[in-house]
């Protein structure tokens, strides 16, 4: 491309993925030949009713939450077997190989969403295609090789469970998971340097828009933040949706066998969730950090322009998460003896949950009348106004995780009673590590406001991240030590779970798959009127950026069409599960009454 | 006391004290945040009466018993009669005519264009960098001099409406709506790269995009009246007075 045309716009989510149905292999040959055609063809060419940008939004969307289920489930499934390998638990492996089957299910629906997405950007965006196929030739041609890898690993994982049940078989069956793990990883890194090259492109020459360095393009400004956002990402959802499932089949349970052993399941899920979660704000400062240094201008457009609001939403749709979440794990002490000691404590926990909530998604840029305006004597309002910068967010969010991490040891000391000699002085180390890091991060959020916004990102915002982390791990080695040779007051009653925490489970999976959905569409939007960003133009007629509204109904109309298949997929696997014999209590299932919390 | 453990007291005192706590912050706030903040604490109510089966039974139990006890029929028939009633008086008040401006939601800080033409010369805001600002290091007494330039300029031109102290409370500040930048605030200038600043200045209210509703910022557009070299030292003039630095990525 001699001089870079003026193109499209309207992709909302990146063609990356579209490669898995290369996988099939029966695509390469159709896009070679449709290459060749689009050099002399249409730029666009146009869907019927919902548009061009509509359906390949709804296609990439979809796509890509099976995409990050599939690739998520596994990093966790291959850590579950590890530890019933190592625990001797057969529990930890029934449930490792349950994960791993819902993954062969969707794979599936991945690929063929994958080859939806991909048809429609070939034939609906051709000039586009062409020009991203140009930069990325040789990543096209790895690309189908791995998703053909990361197939046959899936398969070969989940089907050979039984066959190598134990000794070096079931090392070679975990290496098996790792590589797996590998092999999606790869995919994932290699589909996101496609997706962040049109957000944030890097190794073109500037004035002819020519290839100048593929490693350049591939590691561009996102790639990186981009790859660790998702693949922490993936886990969460994977986590979340498990979690679900096992909701679905807790509610659905006949037996108190069934009950105890989903109720745990969903408990596994959660947890993988929840903490995998707490390390999601981390990533995106750090790929926020750098949209702002590629381009202020995208950096504002997101943050402080017509976007600005969607961070609001994004705000209180996180919070749900939050409460979703130590809700779950509160109504969990419920079914443990000696749970009813740390029920007090849920108020003040869950105060800083909402007083963070309030801060976080107190708006910058406020809805106000004329009136209101005039009366606040400016459009900053003189008290609350000061909760609307990164400053008083940040010190929010740390605090909220800090908050849920106090509410975990609790949970996990719910039924157990110290008989370590030092347990007070332990007890007060704990004390002491959350009280410091609370005061530090209050510390660093007050004085963020009178530094140099380069130390606020670079230095206070890690300082932060890095005191909550030390405070999380610090504590929960104590409380390794300090509960290592406890006394049990009572056990864990899998199975005694209220069914309102059951519909926690399902609506952190609803909220969930919608926020990524909310994201995708603001990384996409981003590029306003660029397929990739002030290289190649979108000249499509849907080059306008749609109405906040217009896009949540679409992100929407994605998540019922994801948990629409998803659920299709679960009642498959009730049809193949009627037919099998129903496990015997106490050789896999997890024992109604059973110590174990973690 | 048995009373004040009933959890459906307990929250309706926290909500009522709450809503005292909010109307009673001056200057007021807007009803949007009101609104949204009362919404979040009753979720937070919801989660903390849900949360142990013996709290939400504390919080149904005058609820089931105003429901079917007799001796509590005239209660009964009061709130049955009071929800509608209240539902139908907020509706109509909601629709009563107002002289006010519907509520907007104006974007203070719009995203810049990534190139402006300024005085027949095109500026790239993405790599723009105040030239001045080289000297700090470098040349303390020419550095000194931008800046007093910069004062010069802003004494002159901006100070009627940006005020003496940069506090966006000039002689004719309280004759606009929005008001001026107040440029003391730790929500306007430290936020922001030296270029968009330059862009704002250079191109003023009529240069903003549309999601800043043009039109409602009296700011007027400062090319053609200052060259490219006084907006720089106003600029710098506006961080050195401030003591706000400017957002970089160095």
């Amino acid at each position: 491309m001699a001089k870079p045309c003026r193109n499209a716009h309207g992709l909302w989510l990146s063609p990356a993925t579209g490669g898995w149905a290369l996988a099939a292999g029966s695509l390469l040959p159709a896009l070679s030949v449709l290459a060749a055609e689009v050099a002399a063809g249409p730029a666009y060419r146009a869907f019927p009713w919902i548009g061009s940008r509509v359906a390949v939004w709804i296609a990439a969307e979809v796509h890509l939450m099976f995409a990050a289920f599939v690739l998520g489930v596994p990093l966790f499934a291959v850590i579950v077997e590890l530890g019933g390998m190592l625990t001797r638990e057969a529990r930890y492996d029934r449930l490792a190989k349950e994960f791993s089957k819902l993954v062969t299910l969707a794979t599936s629906i991945t690929a063929i969403w994958g080859g939806i997405l991909l048809f429609l950007l070939v034939t609906l965006y051709p000039r586009f295609w062409n020009y991203l196929a140009g930069v990325f030739l040789p990543t096209l041609w790895v690309y189908p090789l791995l998703f053909l890898l990361e197939l046959i690993s899936i398969y070969l994982y989940y089907y050979s469970w039984d066959r190598l049940p134990g000794g070096a078989g079931k090392w070679l069956h975990v290496g098996l998971g790792v590589w797996l793990n590998g092999v999606g990883t790869a995919l994932l890194v290699l589909a996101n340097a496609w997706a962040t090259f049109m957000m944030t492109p890097g190794g073109l020459n500037p004035a002819t828009g020519e290839l100048v360095s593929l490693w350049a393009a591939v590691s561009n400004y996102a790639w990186m933040p981009i790859n660790i956002h998702r693949l922490v990402a993936n886990v969460t959802f994977g986590g979340a949706i498990a979690a679900a499932y096992a909701a679905f089949k807790f509610m659905a349970a006949r037996s108190a066998e069934e009950r105890a052993h989903y109720d745990w399941m969903g408990y596994v899920g959660m947890m993988i969730a929840m903490w995998s979660f707490l390390g999601l704000p981390f990533a995106g400062y750090w790929l926020m950090r750098e949209i702002y240094a590629y381009d202020q201008t995208m950096g504002i457009t997101m943050m402080g322009g017509f976007l600005s609001w969607v961070w609001i939403i994004q705000a209180v749709v996180i919070s749900v998460l939050f409460l979703g979440l130590n809700y779950y794990m509160w109504c969990g002490l419920e079914r443990i003896a000696g749970g009813e000691r740390y029920q007090p404590f849920i108020k003040y926990l869950l105060a800083v949950l909402v007083l963070g909530v309030l801060v976080w998604a107190t708006p910058h840029s406020l809805v106000v009348t004329p009136e209101e305006v005039a009366r606040m004597g400016g459009t900053h309002h003189k008290v609350f106004g000061v909760l609307g910068v990164m400053s008083a967010k940040m010190t929010a969010v740390n605090l909220m995780i800090l908050a849920s991490a106090i509410g975990f040891l609790f949970y996990r000391r719910a039924n157990k009673i110290a008989t370590h000699s030092r347990a007070r002085l332990l007890g007060a180390l704990q004390v002491a590590t959350f009280g410091g890091a609370i005061v530090f991060i209050v510390y660093l959020g007050i004085d963020g406001y009178f530094v140099p916004p380069i130390v606020r990102v670079e230095q206070y915002s890690v300082w932060q991240v890095l005191a909550v982390l030390a405070a999380i791990v610090v504590t929960a080695a104590i409380d390794l030590v300090l509960f290592r040779h406890c006394r049990f007051i009572g056990p864990i009653h899998w199975g005694r779970m209220a069914p309102r925490s059951q519909y926690a489970l399902v609506l952190v999976a609803v909220t969930f798959t919608w926020l990524m959905g909310l994201m995708g569409y603001v990384r996409s939007a981003s590029r306003q009127h660029w397929h990739v960003d002030k290289i190649l133009e979108d000249t499509s007629p849907d080059a306008f950026s749609p109405t906040l509204g217009f896009a949540a109904n679409i992100v929407s109309l994605c998540t019922a069409l994801f948990l629409g298949l998803v659920l299709l997929i679960f009642w498959i696997n009730s049809l193949t599960e009627a037919r099998a014999a129903r496990p015997t209590a106490g050789a896999a299932a997890v024992p109604p009454g059973s110590a174990a919390a973690d | 006391m048995r009373l004040i453990r009933n959890a459906l007291v307990q929250c309706l005192a926290v909500l009522l004290l709450a809503l005292a706590v909010l109307l009673a912050v001056r200057p007021p706030i807007p009803a949007s945040l009101l609104t949204f903040y009362l919404a979040v604490i009753g979720v937070g109510l919801g989660v903390y009466i849900t949360a142990t089966t013996e709290r939400m039974e504390s919080f149904w139990r005058p609820l089931h018993a105003l429901l079917i006890l007799d001796r509590l029929r005239p209660a009964r028939w009061g709130v049955l009669l009071a929800l509608p009633v209240l539902a139908a008086g907020q509706t109509a008040w909601s629709l009563l005519p107002t002289r006010q401006a519907p509520a907007t939601l104006r974007v203070i800080h719009p995203a810049p264009p990534t190139q402006i033409r300024f005085e027949g010369r095109s500026i790239n805001l993405r790599e723009a960098r105040n030239p001045l600002r080289a000297a700090k290091a470098s040349e303390p007494r020419a550095f000194a001099a931008h800046v007093e330039t910069g004062r010069r300029v802003y004494y002159q031109n901006c100070f009627q409406c940006h005020g003496d102290n940069l506090a966006g409370d000039g002689p004719f500040a309280h004759a606009f709506n929005p008001r001026p930048a107040n440029f003391q605030d730790l929500g306007t200038i430290a936020q922001l790269q030296e270029s968009y600043l330059f862009w704002r200045i250079a191109k003023g209210g009529p240069g903003l995009p549309p999601e800043s509703a043009p039109g409602r910022s009296a700011m007027p557009r400062w090319e053609g009246r200052l060259s490219e070299e006084e907006i720089w030292a106003v600029i710098l003039f506006l961080y050195e007075m401030t003591g706000h630095p400017p957002r970089t990525w160095d």
